[in-house]
């Protein structure tokens, strides 16, 4: 009985794969996308692309960063497709990318591609820091509505900020980036010291200050622009605020991997993530996107707030990752015991 | 101790093939356990680029100076939910078995709820009572912060509790009667009799309970990761390392020192082992409480309040995910378990966890018990035995996170034969048997210790060979543990998430993954109910095991009674 069990088991682990060994080149793409854009997308692309077919693997950012890192030696990954730029610059260095101009790339904005040649990644559309605001808690609070960073410092926010902890997220991150790349560092870092007294907590997740702003546990999170439009277009009683004093910012990219055994059909699906039809897809989600001939159609997005984005050298910023996150522990990761 | 000794030598064929399934037991933790951890911890001493610095990265970490408060933070909170969780679960599992009590089935299927749930839940479940919004917000303090140390130390008893209580049952379950005869001709009063004839029997089990309450609490990141707030502990400092910069090089190190308490705790559950007696012995009569109300009243109530705070838990939970937007529409609906809208799997992933579990059930019973048992009374003496007893140890004290990335290093490496695996049901099976061994061996081994070397010693005059020993009396008088043994490794590979959020492949997402996932993109009720539907089938395995355990306590254990 007990063999049998386990043959069922077995078979029943196995038929997939068997099923699955045909025609159609099957490209593994790995990917930090949201779940409700991965069939789209897929069926997309498999459209556009004849004779291959997607198998997506799809986590949070640092998860699907750690696990291409870890696999460096065997790359499991064909091609990744939606990935924080910074993740594909770490990539870069430990030259886990296959150099390829997707045809059509030169229509992409200057600062959505990479500067080599020929190029290692290509970017689909930016995501910026941005604050969810409750307005239900708010006006039970009495709080105002901020409109820029400076305005997180009145003390009325006192305890009332959740902020994702920039050594754990990649959001909280690009925060702090673009806090350095708008003030100066110097500056920075007096804004943050100012911020971190009205910092409730620092999240280890990215998304978890909106989703908690969301639910009211907090008035504000600091959190990135896609997941606040998400939650507030299922609901939640949150705007969505891009401050107006300069905001970080981070592409979403794509790349192949080094050592695919589909190196063609890779390629192909590249070309198409750059074409105009793939940027009206990312066009549904996201308000700037990488072409400038394709108007998004995401809904409550703030207006012009591409304006706001701080310019940022991405390279330069990921090379100095390593010291701003030393530099920012010191002063607050720890230092935050709860206020009671 | 003779009585082995004289019997390796008169029962040499079958000692010899004991040797052998050691060795391949030694073989499973090398290829399973030693040699990712080994690819993992060799980090500790390389920079980013793979180039040896030695103890650079130790010493880097040693100067960081929210080192000494993590540590801090990690002992203190570890050690307050091990004291708190340790007794509680003591009076839980005595209520169940030494005294007269009600509903005692109801009771030990209570007593399991907080791992049959993802731990995404419990935490969820607190942020819905006493977070910010919660239901028992207007009762508390004025500036009371669920997350801190007292909402992971609240966390870390509900979750460790199981863990303990099944350990001490375990422990409790069997007494000689006796014992407790002889004690009352004697005229020890109560107390006495306590301190003296059952502390002593279940010491070992407290032990054990002890430890691994306080390992698991203190290798734990998902708990203080949602509730830690700005709390950090050195769980949290790994997957900082790991997940946030993807320093899998200082994620070793710190790896390494989570290490220390369960080596610790290697060596005093030695030292607890020496000082054990086998308490059921081939002549025992199994002791059956007498009612007396005194004792029964006070430990029903105790077993009453914990079960009712445990359900209490999960309805929670099983009623946030019939809400439409917790907490602004609170209307109910089921459309939080149509998955396919939250996630591409939908409920796909489902199918994949319990593939992914009875099969780790299934494969990793019999490697458990019969490598529990082979340790007792087999020829396992030596460095052999040694080693295993230590790689049987570890796995408890390895965050989730870090026997995944060692996987990734190992599995994935191009030269690894056993690469095949990687990606596929087969490595989640692997990994899910080796990440919850401990607590399975542990309970094989506290229900092995309580019989008698006697039955072998026995056995061995007879001239039977020892799997006969094995397979016609130790299993059969041991078939509730298997059972208990079994059903903790299909419940645990349905709800682990920490190691395989690394290791499932674009055909194998598991059901506690996508919760996790849901989570992230702010589905809560969503998550809730693909936790409840985890649940549900947790719930249902136990269930069955205890129906099961009915039938085979009235086939096998009747001798027991008198």
């Amino acid at each position: 009985m007990r063999r049998l069990l386990l043959a069922a088991g077995l078979a029943a682990a196995l038929a997939p794969a068997a099923a699955e060994a045909q025609s159609r080149t099957r490209l593994t793409v790995y990917t930090a996308l949201e779940n409700e854009q991965l069939a789209p997308f897929k069926a997309a692309a498999e459209r556009a692309v004849p004779g291959i077919e997607i198998v997506w693997v799809r986590d949070s950012t640092g998860v699907i960063t750690a696990r291409l890192l870890a696999e460096r030696e065997n790359p499991r990954a064909d091609v990744v497709w939606g990935l924080s730029v910074f993740s594909l610059l770490q990539m870069e260095a430990l030259d886990m990318l296959e150099p390829y101009t997707p045809a059509g790339a030169e229509a992409l904005r200057p600062n959505f591609r990479s500067p080599r040649s020929p190029m290692t990644w290509t970017g689909m559309d930016a995501f910026v820091s941005a604050i969810c605001f409750n307005r239900t808690i708010a006006a039970q609070r009495n709080l105002p509505r901020p409109s820029t960073w400076a305005d997180l410092l009145n003390p009325a926010f006192r305890n009332q900020v959740a902020m994702p902890n920039p050594a754990s997220s990649g959001t909280g991150f690009l925060t702090i980036a673009g806090w350095i790349g708008t003030m100066g560092e110097e500056r920075a870092w007096d804004f943050m010291g100012r911020l971190h007294e009205n910092i409730q907590v620092y999240t280890h997740s990215g998304s978890a200050p909106c989703n908690n702003a969301a639910r009211g546990e907090y008035a504000v999170g600091i959190s990135f622009d896609m997941r606040a439009v998400a939650l507030r277009n299922q609901g939640a009683p949150i705007d969505i605020i891009v401050p107006t004093d300069g905001v970080g910012y981070d592409l979403e990219a794509t790349a192949i991997l080094r050592g695919t055994r589909n190196l063609d059909s890779a390629r192909r699906l590249v070309d198409f993530t750059v074409t105009r039809e793939a940027h009206e897809l990312y066009g549904r989600y996201y308000a700037l996107l990488g072409r400038t001939d394709v108007q998004p159609t995401v809904q409550n997005y703030p207006a012009e707030f591409a304006e706001r984005l701080v310019s940022a050298d991405f390279t330069a910023v990921a090379t100095q990752r390593e010291r701003i996150l030393r530099s920012w522990t010191e002063r607050f990761d720890g230092r935050s015991a709860p206020r009671n | 101790m003779s009585g082995t000794a004289t019997l390796r030598l008169r029962m040499a064929p079958d000692m010899r093939l004991a040797r052998i399934a050691l060795w391949l037991a030694a073989a499973l933790f090398a290829a399973a356990l030693v040699a990712p951890m080994a690819m993992l911890l060799v980090r500790a001493a390389q920079d980013q680029a793979g180039a040896f610095v030695g103890l650079a990265n130790v010493a880097a970490y040693a100067g960081t100076p929210a080192l000494a408060s993590s540590v801090w933070n990690s002992v203190w909170t570890s050690a307050l939910s091990t004291a708190i969780v340790v007794p509680l679960a003591f009076a839980y599992a005595y209520a169940l078995a030494r005294a007269c009590i009600p509903l005692k089935g109801l009771f030990r299927a209570a007593m399991l709820i907080p791992i049959l749930a993802p731990t995404l839940l419990p935490a969820l479940a607190m942020i819905t009572l006493f977070g910010n919004q919660g239901l028992f917000r207007p009762w508390l303090p004025e500036g009371f912060s669920v997350y801190g140390p007292w909402g992971i130390v609240a966390a870390q008893v509900f979750a460790n509790f199981p863990h303990a209580a099944i350990i001490l049952s375990v422990a409790l379950a069997t007494a000689d009667a006796r014992l407790y005869e002889a004690a009352t001709v004697l005229r020890a009063s109560r107390l006495r009799i306590f301190l003296t004839v059952t502390l002593p029997g279940a010491a070992y089990g407290l032990v054990s309970a002890a430890v691994v309450a306080f390992t698991l609490a203190i290798t734990d990141f998902g708990i203080p990761k949602v509730v830690g707030g700005n709390f950090n502990v050195l769980a949290t400092d790994v997957y900082k390392q790991v997940v946030g910069q993807q320093n899998f090089n200082m994620g070793a190190v710190v790896g390494l020192v989570l290490l220390v308490p369960a080596v610790v705790g290697f060596f005093l559950e030695r030292w607890a082992g020496r000082q054990r007696a086998a308490t059921l012995s081939g002549r025992a009569v199994a002791y059956v409480p007498a009612p007396r109300p005194a004792r029964d009243l006070p430990l029903f109530l105790l077993a009453l309040a914990v079960a009712l705070v445990l359900v209490g838990i999960v309805g929670v939970a099983a009623w946030s995910s019939l809400v439409a937007f917790w907490p602004w529409n609170l209307s109910l609906t089921l459309a939080n378990y149509d998955f396919a809208r939250f996630d591409a799997n939908g409920w796909g992933s489902v199918v994949t966890s319990v593939q992914m579990a009875l099969l780790a059930a299934l494969l990793g019973t019999p490697v458990v018990f019969t490598l529990a048992y082979l340790l007792e009374r087999g020829p396992a003496r030596g460095a052999l035995g040694t080693a295993l007893r230590l790689a049987v140890t570890m796995p408890l004290a390895i965050p989730g996170l870090v026997l995944g990335l060692a996987y990734i290093l190992f599995f994935n490496h191009p030269a690894n034969p056993l690469g095949v695996l990687y990606g596929t049901l087969a490595i989640l099976v692997l990994n899910s048997i080796v990440h919850f061994y401990t607590v399975a061996h542990l309970a094989a081994t506290a229900a092995i210790r309580q019989l008698d070397p006697e039955f072998e010693a026995v056995g061995a005059s007879l001239k039977v060979p020892l799997w006969h020993t094995f397979a016609r009396v130790t299993v059969p008088i041991s078939l509730p543990a298997v059972l208990e043994v079994a059903v903790y490794l299909f419940v645990n590979a349905m709800t682990t998430v920490s190691a395989v959020i690394f290791l499932y492949g674009p055909a194998t997402k598991t059901a506690s993954v996508a919760v996790v996932h849901m989570d992230e993109a702010g589905q809560q009720s969503a998550a809730a109910a693909m936790a409840c539907v985890i649940l549900a089938i947790t719930a249902a395995a136990k269930l069955l095991q205890i129906a099961a355990g009915g039938a085979v306590e009235r086939a096998t254990q009747r001798w027991r009674r008198r």
